[in-house]
């Protein structure tokens, strides 16, 4: 399951489940995620201070006044995984409003894609994501995969400070700024909705690994109303 | 009774509350924060005889300002800092880190500037009287969590403090190494084939200048460019204290507390343990180098700076 087992540093455990990017290969980092989580909680093992599940990787920082890499490694060796998936994945729905002060990139990716912007919005719009992961800044998720041609590089020069609530694309994927922040994904719109709440000690970020994610278009007016 | 409480007449260029960090938060983007020099943070507290975990002011080169409100105290600063006690008669004493101090009422630390360093620790007998967030006081000024709205403090901003009244603690003082060590000690990062040859000479045998590009979140290097041969972006995958990222431009880019938990640059390296609070106090223009160490080495040399820390808090009783 994981192909490859190694140290980071000397206060973490990489583990490597492959270079392909794909929900089938996720589904296994979200699956030793959820485990271990729970095992951590339970304190079925000692000294594990943070997990980070990603693409295809799962890193596992440990307190190293507690345990080491030998330790934990010994412990993920020995997990036995039996369900890959959490079952409780949401679907959410995210409002967008794409009109061009916030859309900040359409005149490169109209370029670039070669396509006009009510195309580009079309193929956005017209598919549900599945959520990779969640982090970079508190909340922001990582989401795929886009349709094939609407699959753009990254800005060259990431704008030192993106707005907060940017919904962006890069190659095969999406994300939401949830903080302003520096970045570099093309910017095609703003949602309104919050995405992280520091106030929920529970569940602070709206969009969790594993939750299915559509966008649907807004106009200014209905942005600048917006409640929740 | 009032609470006493420390009134802020300047706030400093980076001031906030730390402790040991927040934990089991990667997974949904919540970075660890905390005290970026540890040993210093918790030295602050052993010697107003708290708990070594209790909340404290961190500030970095220059620091706050503050009018005591409301009571009497018992503070300490360890750094390497040059601060002064302004009495409410307005007589100036130089301050001296480590050492115990009591302020009355009305009395005012002026904390002027770190000296050979860039943070250092208030911390004051009995703590803070703050609420935690996830377990820890921590504030991160990225995603607005902790105390003060999860932001750094401003004029006029008030930190509570748990008690009003001194005790009568031991005035054991330590004496502190302050010595700069330029080598730092890292263990080969998981992208490590990545880069050329001549870039792996390059990066254990020349110089990395600390640039003035250094904050909560890390530290950028300026040094000789090192090569990538492979990609010079990977998949994001997490990331944690002390990882060394190289971007397209081939410099690189050490992470400290505040960092973002995933990253897309390949890892040449990661700091060791033992190393953090050191790179962390480095100040820019600083010259650095890096060498290389087994992970078993790691972990004896992290034994070892642990050892010596518990020497510092025992000079402390």
């Amino acid at each position: 399951m994981i192909k490859n087992i190694s140290n980071l540093g000397d206060t973490a455990v990489y583990c490597d489940f492959g270079s392909e990017v794909n929900e089938t290969i996720n589904a296994k980092v979200i699956g030793y995620f959820n485990h271990i989580s729970k095992l951590t909680k339970e304190k079925q093992v000692e000294g594990i201070t943070n997990l980070t599940p990603s693409y295809n990787k799962l890193i596992i920082s440990f307190d190293l006044t507690v345990t080491n890499y030998k330790k934990i490694k010994n412990f993920i060796e020995g997990l036995i995984i039996q369900k890959e998936i959490k079952n409780n994945n949401q679907k959410i729905k995210i409002p967008v409003c794409c009109d061009d002060e916030y859309g900040l990139d359409f005149i490169r990716l109209i370029k670039k894609l070669n396509m006009d912007k009510d195309k580009i919005l079309q193929l956005y719009f017209n598919k549900e994501y599945f959520c990779y992961m969640t982090g970079f800044i508190a909340g922001m998720p990582f989401l795929g995969d886009l349709n094939e041609n609407i699959r753009c590089d990254r800005l060259e020069t990431p704008r030192v400070k993106m707005p907060k609530g940017s919904v962006g694309i890069t190659e095969q994927f999406a994300n939401i700024y949830t903080f302003e922040s520096p970045g570099g994904w093309n910017i095609i719109g703003n949602t309104p909705k919050r995405i992280f709440d520091s106030k929920n000690l529970h569940q602070p970020a709206l969009i969790n690994p594993g939750d299915r994610v559509s966008f649907y278009e807004i106009t200014k007016e209905e942005y600048l109303n917006w409640h929740e | 009774m009032n609470k006493a409480f420390f009134e802020i007449l300047r706030a400093g260029i980076n001031t906030t509350i730390q402790d040991k960090g927040r934990n089991h938060l990667y997974h949904v983007g919540i970075t660890v924060s905390g005290a970026i020099d540890q040993r210093n943070y918790i030295l602050s507290n052993k010697l107003v005889e708290n708990q070594l975990y209790e909340a404290v002011v961190e500030f970095a080169f220059q620091g706050p300002l503050l009018k005591l409100k409301n009571g009497k105290i018992n503070f300490v600063i360890s750094g390497d800092i040059f601060f002064k006690i302004i009495r409410k008669n307005l007589e100036v004493e130089d301050g001296k880190c480590y050492k115990n101090y009591i302020l009355d009422e009305e009395d005012q630390i002026d904390i002027i500037s770190t000296k050979n360093s860039i943070y250092g620790y208030l911390a004051v007998n009995g703590g803070f009287d703050l609420k935690k967030s996830w377990g820890s006081y921590s504030i991160n000024t990225k995603a607005n969590i902790g105390p003060n709205d999860g932001q750094k403090y401003s004029l006029n901003d008030k930190i509570f403090i748990k008690k009003s009244e001194v005790k009568n603690l031991n005035k054991k003082n330590i004496d502190y190494d302050h010595s700069p060590d330029n080598i730092i000690r890292i263990i080969k990062g998981t992208n490590f084939d990545y880069f050329s040859k001549e870039a792996i000479d390059r990066f254990f045998n020349e110089d990395f200048l600390i640039t003035n590009l250094v904050d909560r979140m890390g530290i950028r290097l300026k040094g000789p460019k090192l090569e990538n041969t492979v990609s010079t972006n990977i998949k994001s995958e997490g990331l944690i204290r002390g990882t060394i990222q190289v971007p397209a431009d081939g410099n690189p880019i050490i992470m400290l507390s505040d960092h973002g938990t995933v990253g897309g640059y390949p890892k040449i390296g990661v700091v060791i343990a033992a190393d953090l609070d050191l790179i962390g106090q480095l100040i820019p223009g600083t010259k650095i180098k890096f060498k290389e160490v087994s992970l078993e080495e790691a972990q004896n040399i992290f034994k070892a700076y642990t050892e010596e820390t518990n020497k510092y808090l025992n000079a402390c009783n």
